[in-house]
């Protein structure tokens, strides 16, 4: 393998990954003001259904998209009712919602499935950017302007974190909600808000599979993405930055397997459609396990502390909790 | 931001704080009855009372955190709106919460910044940094900006909530027990700082259950009993003459414990001991940690005796008192127990020869959270049967709910009931004959109610023939109650001493180290 195909398969990495660096971003900014929305599975479906199915009826790519993250915010509004008003369990209304959201989409999608419809039309390479040696090609000859999209989102949720004074209250309601509520803030709005905002991505997450990367829709079209957003989110330590390098690393395995899949032929084409996962799944148990720290407890301070902090996440302390006021 | 701009500027300094007929319940308890209150500018306010006498909610009230029932506020006779926090900073009014509120993942900077309205929309962590060294520099409070919150110390996390919320324009500070969790030095120092806020101006309402604190700082005292005003004392001729040091003023004190308790406490007192029989005995005992090593030459206990053990916390107390208890082998030296050599014996030798040990740490090594109180009972009776005589066990329960005057019933769990309940239960679940008692710090975080109720019930074990053995860092808790005294520091341990020999000052100066 030369050094143009390997672009050429890191590149192809990227672009299947942005739906979903879409998921993702979407499930972190939700956990992050400390609700877990477990339906991205259900969720990514639907909105992948509803957004061909509204593109396909309007004719209108964008009104598929704005469909697709209205269908999203419906079901995180489900979840953030019950999460933050009813205080009632979130993994267990997250689970049903995204076994009811996959199989509502197959039902309701039923008479749009392996039609052609409306995909979103190319976009041109960045003049200046694409000429960077390496990252030119690798980031900005993509040809798509959801790929384009999701590097503001991504740049622009980091900024927001960690730059805005509401991204740090956004980063204290999911810590500590009782501190941010004595600050004066408006808590169970503010968790409203953001998992509604987080669960639009989702849905557009849907939509991109449905309209772009993977054009059209059958049965359980995306079925497994959601799933693996969530786990990217974790691997990821809700740092948008991190999550993201951790959907392109979804991405790689994917476009290593296809092209082991077309090098090797007896092996069944399952093994290649499942692998990532299963990769992804080896790559979280190895960052997240104890032996980690074993390892890095050999090299020097300086850079083992450095080190430590770039690994070492933890979750928002507030994260699946309600929060009560006395 | 703009309203809450002209607010403070309308609240600004010396702001006269009224709450009158406040209500409130919480289900079937009435938390606040009827309870009005008024903080002049410039002055500390104490607010005392036992736990669950209402002072918090009072407070949290003020602070917006929980809304009232009914009542008034009144700021410089201008009725307040007060329904949510964000309410109440804008009228000035900020509140430091018993447990710290704020955000232990973040840096320092970055809570600072949290929640402030001065913060700009995007971040400037450079000149939020530099406001906050200002800050802190004004009170000579020494915090790391870029440290995690979480690896500060309580007492920091106060200076930083302090500095925040001046930063903030508070002019009305109440501090809901501040004193808990903080070491000496921090509290001087927050005292002063106190102090230096009142003289500019602002009104402090300081809510504590320890009287000693507030006669030390408080212009004025309310006593709060059973959700009520108990009454309301004027404090400064404590500190007219407070020059020399511990100035008592007895009549003073007396009044104050009469309106928190409706009657006044008898002290328990300590009969002197024989000091015939020994029941435990110590020779060259070496115990060694990863940070330190102690040595005991000799210690008898006697029937009936109470040593107290003084000292900074961590210069080996609780190895020494582990040891005793036979939870800890020791690396040289021999332990008897009435007589009899064990030295290296399993731990159920030691329960079996009549020895206890009652942790510090009540919920994690004392009782067992998530369990009830009859599940303590039945865990502690559990034998050769298989099945818990439900009936039986909740009879016992309730004999010991009685007898030590618990307030909870057989099926609360143990987390539900106050530090004292839980000291309580604790006391209940003793075995009863015992010859050696073990105890870390036996009223920690206790209200003087039960701080006394606990003692009257050690010293009854004493008459009955047990030694005690106990570690506090309260000094006045140790010359009031030991027979003998051995001092803890740097490492090495004094020879134990006759009360009558101590005070509290020569105390203070073994503990130093001087012995």
């Amino acid at each position: 393998m030369d050094s143009a195909q390997l672009l050429i398969i890191l590149a192809t990495a990227i672009t299947t990954a942005t739906p979903l660096v879409f998921a993702c971003l979407g499930e972190t900014l939700t956990e992050r003001a400390g609700v877990i929305n477990l339906s991205a599975e259900g969720t990514v479906m639907l909105g992948a259904m509803v957004g061909f199915v509204v593109a396909k009826t309007t004719e209108s790519v964008w009104l598929g998209f704005l469909g697709a993250a209205a269908v999203g915010m419906l079901v995180a509004l489900i979840v953030a009712y019950g999460a933050i008003t009813l205080r009632q369990s979130q993994i267990a209304i997250g689970f049903v919602l995204a076994l009811l959201c996959s199989d509502l989409s197959s039902y309701l999608g039923n008479p749009y499935v392996r039609i052609p419809g409306p995909t979103v039309p190319p976009a041109f390479p960045i003049p200046i950017l694409e000429a960077i040696p390496v990252l030119g090609p690798l980031f900005f000859r993509q040809g798509d302007v959801l790929v384009y999209a999701s590097y503001v989102l991504i740049i622009g949720m980091w900024f927001y974190f960690y730059r805005t004074r509401a991204g740090l209250t956004l980063r204290a309601i999911g810590e500590q909600p009782a501190a941010a509520f004595v600050r004066g803030h408006n808590v169970v709005a503010l968790r409203y808000l953001y998992t509604l905002i987080g669960g639009a991505m989702i849905g557009i997450a849907g939509a991109a599979f449905s309209l772009d990367f993977k054009a059209g829709w059958s049965h359980r079209h995306t079925a497994g993405y959601g799933w693996i957003a969530l786990a990217i989110v974790i691997f990821g330590g809700w740092n948008p930055l991190r999550v993201a390098l951790g959907a392109y690393l979804f991405g790689i395995l994917q476009s290593l397997a296809s092209v082991a899949q077309s090098s090797i032929q007896d092996v069944p084409t399952q093994v290649f459609t499942v692998a990532p996962f299963i990769l992804m799944i080896l790559v979280l148990v190895l960052t997240s396990a104890g032996w980690l720290d074993r390892l890095l407890g050999y090299l020097p301070v300086t850079p083992r502390r450095a080190l430590m902090r770039a690994l070492r996440t933890a979750p928002p302390a507030a994260l699946g909790r309600p929060f009560e006021q006395d | 931001m703009g309203l809450f701009a002209c607010a403070t500027a309308g609240f600004g300094l010396r702001v006269k704080v009224e709450l009158q007929h406040i209500h409130k319940r919480f289900g079937p308890v009435h938390a606040n009855d009827d309870v009005s209150l008024t903080v002049e500018a410039g002055t500390i306010h104490g607010l005392l009372g036992e736990n669950g006498a209402g002072k918090s909610t009072l407070v949290k009230i003020l602070s917006g955190f929980i809304t009232r029932d009914s009542g008034v506020i009144l700021l410089d006779g201008r009725p307040a709106h007060i329904r949510s926090p964000a309410d109440a900073l804008r009228y000035g009014i900020g509140m430091l919460h018993q447990d710290p509120l704020d955000f232990p993942p973040l840096t320092v900077v970055e809570n600072f910044m949290a929640g402030s309205p001065s913060t700009p929309p995007i971040l400037n962590p450079r000149a939020a940094e530099r406001e906050f060294r200002r800050w802190c520099a004004r009170f000579n409070f020494d915090i790391d900006p870029h440290a995690q919150v979480g690896d500060l110390t309580v007492g920091e996390r106060q200076q930083l909530e302090i500095v925040r919320l001046l930063a903030n324009g508070v002019g009305t500070l109440i501090l809901d027990e501040p004193t808990t969790g903080i070491s000496a030095s921090q509290k001087t120092l927050l005292f002063q700082t106190l102090r230096r806020l009142a003289d500019e101006g602002k009104s402090i309402i300081f809510v504590s259950h320890k009287l000693e604190d507030v006669e030390a700082l408080c212009d004025r005292v309310t006593v709060m009993r059973r959700g009520q005003v108990a009454g309301e004392l004027d404090l400064r001729p404590l500190h007219a003459g407070a020059q020399q040091a511990s100035s008592h003023h007895p009549e003073i004190a007396a009044r104050i414990v009469e309106l928190m308790f409706g009657r006044a406490l008898a002290m328990p007192t300590k009969p002197p001991t024989r000091r015939d029989e020994v029941v435990l005995s110590i020779e060259g005992l070496v115990l060694r940690s990863d940070r330190l090593e102690i040595r005991v030459d000799q210690l008898s206990l006697h029937r009936g005796e109470v040593v107290g053990i003084a000292g900074l916390e961590g210069s080996g107390q609780q190895l020494f008192l582990t040891a005793c208890a036979g939870l800890e082998p020791p690396a040289a030296g021999s332990i008897h127990i009435a007589g009899h050599n064990l030295t290296h014996r399993p731990y159920a030798d030691f329960l079996r020869a009549g020895v206890c040990y009652v942790p510090a740490d009540r919920l994690r090594e004392g009782l067992i959270a998530g369990l009830t109180i009859q599940e303590h009972v039945a865990l502690r009776a559990s034998g050769r049967h298989f099945f818990i005589d439900r009936a039986e066990v909740r009879a016992e329960a309730e004999r010991a709910i009685a007898a030590f005057n618990i307030r909870g019933r057989p099926d609360t769990y143990v987390e539900r009931l106050s530090g004292g309940n839980q000291q309580r239960t604790q006391l209940a679940l003793l075995p009863a004959p015992l010859s050696v008692l073990v105890m870390e710090h036996p009223t920690r975080g206790l209200d003087i109610e039960s701080t006394l109720w606990v003692w009257q019930q050690l010293i009854a074990r004493c008459q009955q023939g047990t030694a005690i053995l106990f570690a506090s860092s309260d000094l006045d808790e140790i010359v009031q109650y030991s027979d003998r005294v051995i001092v803890f520091s740097g490492g090495r341990v004094s020879p134990a001493i006759p009360v009558a020999e101590l005070d509290v000052e020569l105390l203070g100066q073994m503990i130093g180290g001087r012995f």
